[in-house]
């Protein structure tokens, strides 16, 4: 009985010491890519190299799908249980950096060099998120579909004009040789409609807040280009140019290589899967000027670190690390996100110079605006789906736009402006 | 014998509490709790999301979506006081919006959006709401109770008379009847997706084939008048199943006696029914008419996969406003406000149906 004891407090002193001279201080992390085997095996790889790399911290990897993902961490931070390293929507970070579920990420000077601008999370000038990539949406087309109607073809100098977009519309309606013309993705009824579809607002001149303030929609959301902007909306669906929200997720998925559609507005993550199924006939060109510039969306899914985190030092060493260009050119390899260096895009097969998706770069690099840069920001991307989808279901254009508007006022006016928190 | 019967069941009072106490407990924490919890809610500014402390704010919540008023629209009449009228013949009316917006003189319709309205000689009367969506989410989901829970206990009853007869292979009529209430509401809306689909979609392929491809194919759940009907029918056809079974075991416990008795009286199968087989599945029609009613106004998870509440907030409904409001918009305050209302509503609803069908 006593040398059991013996042998017992022996053990655990020496698990106790030996722990502490040797093991690795444990860190977790959230990501939201569960269900997709390529994200979790390159995920994996940065993991394992970081780990291998020094002895000071070890880092392990913890999975949810998207669609759960921001719930879980909500619930995780009113609880108290955040892991030390989070991921999170570039547009969403305000939001939780705001309510003080995130801290500023510790990074050497120059770490952010060359990034491109998507890919850094700003909120009140300290960087609390930062992404190995971005994400940037194209018009889809076929050469040879824009060629048998005597199509042009748009540059990021000369982009089309709305006069002419709206022309090659109804070009290719009055065809007769596609079920619509144009796929806008309305099945896609998530962030995919703020990040999609304000930009198309952006050109026309209004915007989803006053960005001066960050305090009021009024004037922004429903102002005269607003307005404009809803209207040309509305005559996408009217005109029947765009299947309309009752849209089914598979036709989306394959409407444009199956030629149901001619055009399709959609990210660079289904452009790996286009080429494979339509070889060299697919192009991708940039957004069309309403007036304003062409605009389309910027930032992604970004890492940052939890504000409970005990080990922030560590968590930051992670992201750090995770920033080297062949994991940003493995990730853009992996799943077709644009490398958020020109230096990582070098490396890609995609992005390289001559590369496939080289157009994207470009896009992401010129003409890339962010979301707006507030906490409010979920609430006001949520009544814009619900504008956009009203006036495209037939609502009137004006009181839909007035009615998102003076919902996000009274949101705003509920938080005290988002003022941060003394 | 019966006093020491009694007082047996009396001395064991902590063994029955023992024996609830678990379920007492669940029941607390996830339904008691929560409610008062809610109730405090709703009288506050609490956010899901938030640095900021939350704070008292009264019936604001409340006073914010039950608010209406009413506005009054003259023609617009022109310079020599005649009556603008468009080319279509039409009296042209100001906006609403020139008077919900910023206009002082109206400053107490300030926000508010047209509900609905009517013609008033030359003038137009109109009802405004201050919340819009939640008063269609409330009329709808009052909608969807009257017409489910009167038309499912119906065929539920139907169903349950047929299946009740002692026929070769009825349990395979039962079982294909009971099927859809043992899989998942999500996965049965996801079904019904694609048989409500408007270009390829089950039902307009099968309408058409019937009508000799004479049918519009319709746009089920796309459209706002027939958006919340195939909710309704695609509910109906879910849930029906289960009350069919509540309504056979009211039916299998009426004694076969009474009928042998009618039988022997003469009476027609109508005399049957209507004085032995209805008047003895009483109790059982109170019971189904309550759970239905509840049922019918906690209608969520369809909404939530197949439209979310669209096309233009035509199947929004309550529950679906409040989990939209405290979850998603993180105003928990919203949201609870919203279930607060649905408590007293279903509570006075099923109080007054208690009511009426009480034993006289």
């Amino acid at each position: 009985m006593k040398s059991l004891s013996i042998l017992a407090a022996t053990l655990a002193f020496s698990t106790a010491f030996g722990g502490a001279a040797f093991a690795q201080t444990d860190l977790t992390m959230w990501y939201h890519g569960a269900g997709s085997t390529v994200e979790r095996d390159l995920i994996n790889g940065i993991i394992t190299d970081f780990n291998g790399s020094q002895t000071e911290w070890k880092v392990s990897l913890q999975e949810f799908p998207q669609a759960a993902y921001n719930d879980s961490v909500v619930a995780a931070a009113v609880a108290g249980n955040l892991p030390d390293i989070i991921d999170v929507d570039g547009p969403v970070m305000p939001n939780w950096a705001w309510a003080g579920y995130m801290q500023p990420l510790q990074l050497s000077e120059g770490a952010l060099d060359g990034f491109l601008p998507g890919a850094i999370g700003t909120y009140n000038d300290q960087v609390y998120s930062v992404g190995l990539w971005d994400a940037a949406v194209a018009m889809y087309a076929r050469k040879s579909t824009l060629e048998k109607f005597d199509i042009r073809m748009p540059t990021l100098e000369e982009p089309w004009t709305r006069e002419e977009f709206d022309g090659i519309l109804e070009t290719l309606k009055a065809s007769g040789e596609f079920e619509y013309p144009l796929n806008l993705g309305m099945a896609d009824q998530g962030e995919w409609y703020p990040y999609a579809f304000a930009p198309f607002l952006w050109s026309f001149g209004g915007d989803l807040v006053d960005r001066t303030t960050y305090e009021t929609a009024e004037g922004a959301l429903n102002g005269d280009a607003a307005v404009e902007f809803g209207e040309w909306w509305q005559s996408l669906f009217t005109n029947n140019y765009v299947p309309g929200t009752s849209q089914d997720m598979a036709d989306h998925e394959t409407g444009f290589i199956d030629g149901d559609y001619a055009l399709q507005w959609n990210g660079n993550w289904v452009a790996v899967n286009t080429l494979a199924a339509l070889d060299d006939d697919v192009v991708f060109l940039p957004a069309p000027d309403f007036g304003n510039g062409p605009k389309i969306g910027g930032a992604s899914w970004q890492f940052g670190v939890a504000a409970t985190s005990a080990h922030p030092d560590g968590a930051s060493a992670f992201i750090e690390f995770a920033l080297q260009p062949k994991y940003l050119a493995a990730f853009s390899d992996g799943i077709g996100l644009i490398p958020a260096t020109a230096e990582a895009a070098a490396l890609t097969k995609n992005y390289a110079a001559g590369g496939a998706l080289e157009a994207f770069y470009a896009l992401s690099e010129q003409q890339a605006m962010l979301r707006p840069v507030t906490p409010g920001y979920v609430f006001e991307a949520l009544e814009f789906r619900k504008a956009l989808s009203d006036i495209a279901n037939g609502a009137d254009v004006v009181d839909a736009l007035d009615a998102a508007t003076d919902a996000i006022n009274a949101d705003i006016a509920r938080n005290n402006n988002y003022a941060v928190a003394p | 014998m019966r006093p020491n019967r009694s007082k047996s069941l009396q001395s064991n009072t902590l063994a029955g509490w023992l024996m609830s106490g678990p379920a007492l407990l669940l029941i607390t924490l996830f339904l008691i709790v929560p409610f008062l919890l809610a109730f405090w809610f709703s009288f506050t500014n609490q956010r899901l999301i938030s640095p900021n402390p939350t704070q008292f704010v009264g019936t604001s919540n409340f006073e914010q979506l039950l608010g209406v008023g009413a506005l009054v629209l003259e023609p617009e009449t022109a310079a020599d006081g005649s009556l603008v009228v468009a080319d279509d013949g039409e009296l042209s009316y100001p906006r609403v919006r020139e008077f919900t917006r910023n206009n002082p003189d109206f400053q107490h319709l300030n926000g508010m959006r047209e509900w609905f309205g009517w013609d008033w000689g030359n003038s137009k009367v109109l009802v405004l709401a201050r919340d819009l969506v939640f008063m269609k989410a409330l009329t709808n989901t009052l909608f969807f109770v009257a017409v489910v829970a009167p038309l499912q206990s119906l065929i539920a009853l139907l169903l349950a008379l047929m299946i009740n007869q002692k026929l070769l292979g009825i349990n395979v009529f039962r079982t294909v009847y009971f099927m859809p209430v043992v899989v998942s509401i999500v996965v049965v809306s996801l079904l019904w997706r694609f048989i409500y689909d408007g270009r390829s979609g089950l039902l307009n392929n099968l309408l058409q084939f019937l009508s000799f491809g004479q049918f519009q194919p319709v746009d089920w759940l796309g459209n706002p008048d027939t958006a919340m009907w195939a909710i309704i029918v695609m509910s109906i056809w879910q849930a029906v199943g289960f009350h069919m079974v509540i309504w056979l075991a009211g039916l299998q416990n009426i004694p076969l006696t009474l009928y042998e008795a009618a039988d022997i009286e003469g009476a027609s199968s109508w005399q049957k029914f209507r004085f032995v087989t209805w008047p003895g599945l009483r109790n059982t029609a109170v019971l189904i008419l309550v759970v239905i009613t509840m049922q019918a106004f906690a209608l969520f998870s369809q909404i939530d996969v197949m439209t979310n509440g669209g096309p233009l907030d035509s199947t929004q409904t309550l529950v679906f406003q409040a989990v939209q409001r405290g979850y998603e918009q993180q105003n928990i305050a919203g949201g609870s406000a919203i279930s607060v209302l649905l408590f007293l509503m279903v509570l006075t609803i099923s109080l007054v149906q208690r009511y009426v069908t009480r034993e006289r």
